[in-house]
């Protein structure tokens, strides 16, 4: 299977600032890095203390999420089929492996990267790399 | 007001991935099928994202401490592991099967596709999971 998607650069770029913007806010006023796998797990493992900014955090994304999908269903997974065993696969490398290399997209990808912090430049190119051959060997 | 700082950015931050094209699994897996129908897209998400934080972090970090808190909490480790590297090559793999990576997953929960609410319960188990297990 081909899959041809149009090439979007500013509306990406400006999506990219929005999110910068969001890490910003969260590291001015918060003082920590928004990796959003930590975040998750920390709500279900980590300090008592934590647990209202973080499901605050995550309500936002959900709140977020879901205006996206009122204004411009096309730009999520709405109408998205999965192939259900791919799904799952997918699930567990991806719950494992952030929680085994400290971080995902955001946190090493993107705040990682603008600390200049050396694990999470090895990390992004890990997992791009990865992502990349991953998609080479199955199809997209 | 930390509670309420927390909501904005988490809005913003899914807005921002909405935007961005990275909720979209198809806009991922174009992004990362470089050898065949390459969409580089993505690659402005980064880029736009990384304009903003290389500034902002470097003036936020000179303060004593962020607004809502007493001190920075920010990752401490050094070392590149090989812990780091597995990881991160397992979470790539997922990443390159569905085209879903945590942020994305979690902002599509919601927005009617039911096979989202499976892949965010089955990640957040995973995770408790291997965390219990490794620590």
């Amino acid at each position: 299977m081909t899959i041809s998607s149009e090439f979007t650069p500013l509306l990406s770029l400006s999506g990219g600032i929005v999110i910068g913007l969001a890490t910003t806010l969260f590291l001015l006023f918060l003082g920590k890095i928004a990796g959003i796998s930590g975040i998750v797990r920390g709500l279900l493992t980590g300090k008592k203390q934590d647990r209202s900014w973080r499901s605050f955090f995550i309500g936002g994304m959900v709140l977020g999420g879901l205006l996206i999908s009122f204004l411009k269903p096309e730009l999520t997974a709405k109408v998205y089929e999965f192939d259900t065993f791919k799904l799952i696969a997918a699930a567990l490398f991806v719950g494992v492996g952030t929680t085994l290399g400290s971080g995902c997209t955001s946190g090493h990808g993107i705040c990682g990267l603008s600390r200049f912090s050396k694990r999470s430049i090895v990390a992004t190119i890990t997992f791009m790399a990865f992502g990349m051959l991953t998609v080479f060997v199955m199809g997209a | 007001m930390k509670n309420f700082m927390a909501l904005i950015s988490g809005i913003l931050f899914s807005l921002g991935l909405g935007l961005s094209g990275m909720m979209d699994p198809k806009k991922v897996l174009g992004f990362l099928d470089v050898t065949r129908t390459w969409d580089p897209s993505l690659a402005f998400v980064m880029g736009g994202a990384l304009v903003i934080t290389v500034v902002t972090f470097r003036f936020i970090l000179k303060r004593k401490a962020p607004v809502c808190e007493q001190n920075f909490a920010l990752p401490t480790a050094k070392d590149i592991t090989s812990r780091l590297v597995i990881g991160s090559a397992l979470f790539g793999i997922g990443w390159g099967l569905a085209g879903l990576c945590p942020g994305p997953a979690i902002a599509n929960i919601f927005t009617g596709n039911v096979q989202m609410i499976l892949f965010v319960a089955i990640m957040v188990v995973s995770m408790i999971i291997t965390e219990k297990l490794v620590d």
